[in-house]
């Protein structure tokens, strides 16, 4: 362990980088949530965002996106090829095509299984029925929920379990074939079985995008990431290889978390 | 027998109380429900005396367009009552569609659009639209609506349109915070979902929120359309009374209720005259149990979860 307050990997030119924050702090009117947060988020790899309750990691998950416009208040940069997200110029909408969120709730609209997942390709301007078809089927397996739903596309999709919904959720955000998706504790309301397909269809899908995901539960996180960041009150104080960060953490309060020894 | 064994099996004063309480709370019902039987009752029996004891028969009542009850041809009270029941429906149609876009997009201020700024300045302005009586409203329109409908469109000024303009008023703050509960009750997580699939905001507004809150804003719409067809000061105060077909929008007519307020106390109890009048109120009455299913089917077809 250093004797330094924070430890932040930086990746060399090798490592292909989707997102990168400079010094975005966060701010809920007065209150400071995220103090310069400076990260680099590689492509095609899985990274987790953990932490004690109240320590950033969600405020800092919905800024990349701007999911906080209008609720908090955030400066700082955020780079996503070359432009900087957080400046007035970006079309937050067609932003969010590129980089989609899933949130800690399976929230479908109340739609059929169908329409939840043409929503979004209909609003981006894909009318075609055939091209909605097959980015349907697609999105649906690749989200591994296809073989349970493919007989009732046009069942509401409020009768699905809270673990089908949130595979729903996610092709809703896939078929869309963003860059980065962003997931909010998505598993924090499902029983373990929907759980372990969640991760098993995380892991599947970091082959084509980048993930970013929160979550409290750490063997989660150990289970299914490449990359961990530790975030305590507002500050990222250890970010660095999974395997590193849970079996050689080099900030003694990271230690503290992943092992238990916490408050 | 121990001491707690007794006290379990002896009722106490409180459980007598409660079993008090639960009669005396199940006798107000009741008399309420007795209230509402009664009130049906009276309104059909009396109703019903137009076409058993006068001999008007019911396809002439409804389609008739003659209403003179005084006067009688061949053997029956000349009460067509087709003028006010197409004055009522007029009235009740047009001040509520044209209510529509106002309450739907002033909620969408007070929900989407900017919830803090539109909660605060329009809460108040709903409240107040509410609690103004209704002599009120009718006595405005008198003043302001009825000269200005002469100005435009000649004649007397009293009519359907004035009538419509002064039900419009009446029935916005009803629509209005009926649809702003309906669309508050679409979840966060819905909104917040759109947005983060790339969709605009107004996308979101269009085919999420308003899609999600359809049911609602119908029922808001039944609501209102019931207060619009069963109000009756006002609209008497500037539709002018005359029993005749609306051909015009602009020509003094009448609804049910108008007719029923400037009528009732100039006739006497038991003669065709009064009973043509009851026979007007049983509509009203079947008109507003109509609202009410439709109101319920809205809720039960429309709910969320399926």
């Amino acid at each position: 362990m250093t004797t330094g307050n924070c430890y932040i990997l930086k990746f060399d030119s090798k490592q292909e980088i989707a997102l990168e924050t400079k010094q975005l702090k966060i701010f809920y009117d007065e209150y400071e949530a995220i103090s310069a947060a400076d990260l680099q988020i590689p492509r095609f790899k899985i990274t987790a965002l953990i932490g004690a309750s109240g320590s950033g990691k969600s405020t800092f998950l919905r800024s990349l996106n701007r999911m906080n416009d209008g609720i908090a208040s955030v400066q700082g940069q955020i780079w996503y090829r070359d432009l900087d997200l957080n400046s007035r110029e970006i079309d937050v909408y067609a932003m969010r095509r590129q980089i989609g969120m899933v949130f800690q709730r399976p929230n479908p609209f109340p739609k059929s299984i169908y329409e939840n997942i043409t929503f979004a390709l209909e609003r981006h301007g894909i009318t075609d029925k055939k091209e909605l078809d097959e980015r349907v089927e697609t999105a649906l397996r690749q989200a591994a929920l296809w073989d349970e739903v493919k007989d009732k596309l046009n069942k509401s999709a409020l009768a699905l379990s809270g673990g089908q919904a949130q595979r729903l959720c996610i092709a809703r955000a896939i078929a869309l074939k963003p860059d980065i998706l962003l997931l909010d504790e998505p598993a924090s309301a499902l029983d373990p079985i929907s759980t372990a397909q969640l991760e098993e269809t995380l892991i599947n899908l970091k082959q084509q995008y980048t993930i970013v995901i929160v979550t409290h539960n750490l063997p989660q996180a150990a289970r299914i990431s490449d990359y961990t960041a530790h975030f305590s009150q507002g500050v990222v104080v250890e970010f660095n290889g999974t395997t590193e960060t849970f079996t050689q953490p080099k900030i003694a309060l990271t230690n503290e978390y992943v092992s238990g020894d916490f408050g | 027998m121990d001491k707690i064994r007794a006290s379990i099996l002896t009722p106490s004063r409180s459980s007598k109380l409660e079993r008090r309480g639960k009669w005396l709370s199940l006798l107000c019902l009741g008399s309420i429900c007795i209230v509402v039987i009664a009130i049906f009752g009276f309104i059909t029996y009396r109703g019903l005396a137009t076409f058993t004891t006068d001999h008007v028969s019911l396809s002439k009542f409804l389609t008739g367009t003659d209403w003179n009850p005084s006067v009688s041809k061949s053997g029956a009270p000349l009460v067509g009552a087709l003028p006010m029941i197409a004055g009522s429906f007029l009235i009740t149609i047009l001040a509520t569609a044209l209510a529509i876009p106002f309450a739907i997009g002033t909620a969408l201020m007070m929900t989407d659009v900017t919830p803090k700024t539109g909660t605060r300045i329009l809460q108040p302005v709903l409240e107040l639209l509410v609690g103004i009586p209704s002599v009120v409203y009718g006595f405005v329109g008198l003043t302001v609506v009825v000269p200005a409908m002469r100005n435009i469109f000649g004649g007397s000024g009293f009519g359907i349109l004035s009538g419509t303009f002064v039900l419009f008023v009446m029935v916005l703050p009803t629509i209005t915070s009926m649809t702003v509960d309906a669309l508050t009750s679409v979840p966060k997580s819905f909104r917040y979902a759109s947005l983060a699939l790339g969709a605009t905001r107004w996308q979101t507004i269009y085919k999420v929120v308003l899609r999600s809150a359809t049911p609602g804003i119908l029922t808001a719409i039944v609501f209102g359309m019931a207060r619009a067809f069963g109000e009756a000061l006002a609209v008497q105060m500037v539709v002018g009374n005359a029993t005749l077909m609306p051909y015009s929008l602009v020509a003094p007519a009448s609804t049910l209720t108008s007719v029923l307020t400037t009528g009732i106390g100039n006739t006497v109890m038991g003669t065709a005259q009064n009973d043509a009048l009851w026979s007007l109120a049983l509509i009203l009455l079947i008109m507003s149990l109509t609202f009410n299913l439709a109101i319920h089917l809205i809720a039960n077809r429309g709910s969320l979860k399926r």
